[in-house]
């Protein structure tokens, strides 16, 4: 039986869709879950997707922290199943208080949408254990706010207890403290970044790569990971 | 009513007022060297009581700002009725 993995549709997700998709391309069954709900339909896993819940009203992904169903979220990632959020699906993880500090609008003041290099801090992580600590990965970055910030004995507890799951190489786009783009929870089965891996996924539809254009598959590895551990572990 | 008054942190860039002051100068209006952005939340309530306005302070600090990235400026009771009348 293939791993069951549920994606939460907020008003306002966008990258509902794109996330199912790559959690079907990686070899899993994807579960569109309702934020009304207090039901996560017996998900292995589950994706917080990219958007803009509720207009980003109040704060980025602040109102969706809120919704019925990231009450079994929560109590379900406090329990170990493994809670990747994308973008939105990070600012709801780090408002939610899964993940800690904030996500403050870029730096340079505009919306930003480039192909990103990554390079992986913690392969540790139930999303991340099919990479190794230092590749660089490239996938689609599109955000408005995205900059990340903590106080200094945050910033200085996730630098120590290897927290970051993610740094951008090259170019910070954002203007986050210490080119953080993604950051892990002490268990390791909570992960929220800014960029966008289920974009990157599917030959023709990635980001470039030196080999030929749109090829970029580097997003795929999240998901496998995420599969692999839970299909490991039932 | 119980107005609560949300800034972002001093310390932090407020790309929105920067604008602002940016457009000032250009007008001619440059003694005004910084603008900052804030929100006001006005929460109507039937009668403001002790407990309502707890509740207030509460909801400011854990839903209507995040502390990462704001502060609480200020919850205080306004008259609504003055309020409506001023628009």
């Amino acid at each position: 039986m293939s791993a069951r993995i549920g994606v939460v549709t907020f008003p306002g997700s966008l990258d509902d869709r794109d996330a199912q998709r790559a959690i079907r391309l990686a070899g899993a069954e994807p579960v569109a879950l309702w934020h009304g709900d207090h039901d996560l339909q017996g998900a292995d896993a589950v994706v917080l997707p990219g958007g803009f819940s509720y207009g980003d009203y109040l704060r980025c992904g602040a109102i969706a922290a809120q919704a019925p169903i990231m009450h079994e979220i929560v109590e379900a990632a406090n329990a170990g199943m493994p809670v990747l959020g994308i973008c939105n699906g990070f600012q709801i993880l780090v408002e939610a208080h899964l993940l800690p500090g904030g996500l403050i609008r870029n730096s340079q003041g505009s919306f930003v949408c480039r192909d990103q290099t990554l390079r992986v801090e913690n392969a540790t992580t139930a999303w991340t254990h099919g990479f190794s600590a230092g590749d660089e990965i490239t996938v689609p970055l599109k955000n408005g706010e995205g900059g990340f910030i903590a106080d200094a004995e945050t910033l200085a507890r996730l630098e120590g207890e290897g927290l970051v799951a993610f740094r951008y190489v090259g170019v910070n786009p954002n203007g986050s403290l210490n080119d953080i783009a993604g950051l892990t929870n002490e268990r390791g089965n909570v992960v929220g970044l800014m960029p966008h891996p289920e974009h990157a996924t599917e030959p023709g539809f990635g980001p470039d790569t030196p080999s030929a254009m749109r090829s970029g598959v580097d997003g795929l590895t999240f998901f496998r990971s995420v599969i692999e551990r839970t299909l490991a572990a039932a | 009513m119980i107005v609560v008054e949300v800034m972002p942190k001093a310390e932090l860039l407020d790309p929105a007022g920067k604008a602002v002051a940016t457009a000032l100068a250009k007008r001619g209006d440059g003694e005004f060297t910084a603008v900052r952005i804030g929100k006001r939340f006005e929460l109507h309530v039937d009668e403001v009581t002790d407990a309502v306005l707890a509740k207030a302070q509460h909801l400011a600090d854990e839903l209507l700002s995040n502390a990462v990235i704001e502060d609480v400026v200020r919850v205080y009771v306004a008259d609504a009725v003055a309020e409506d009348a001023l628009a």
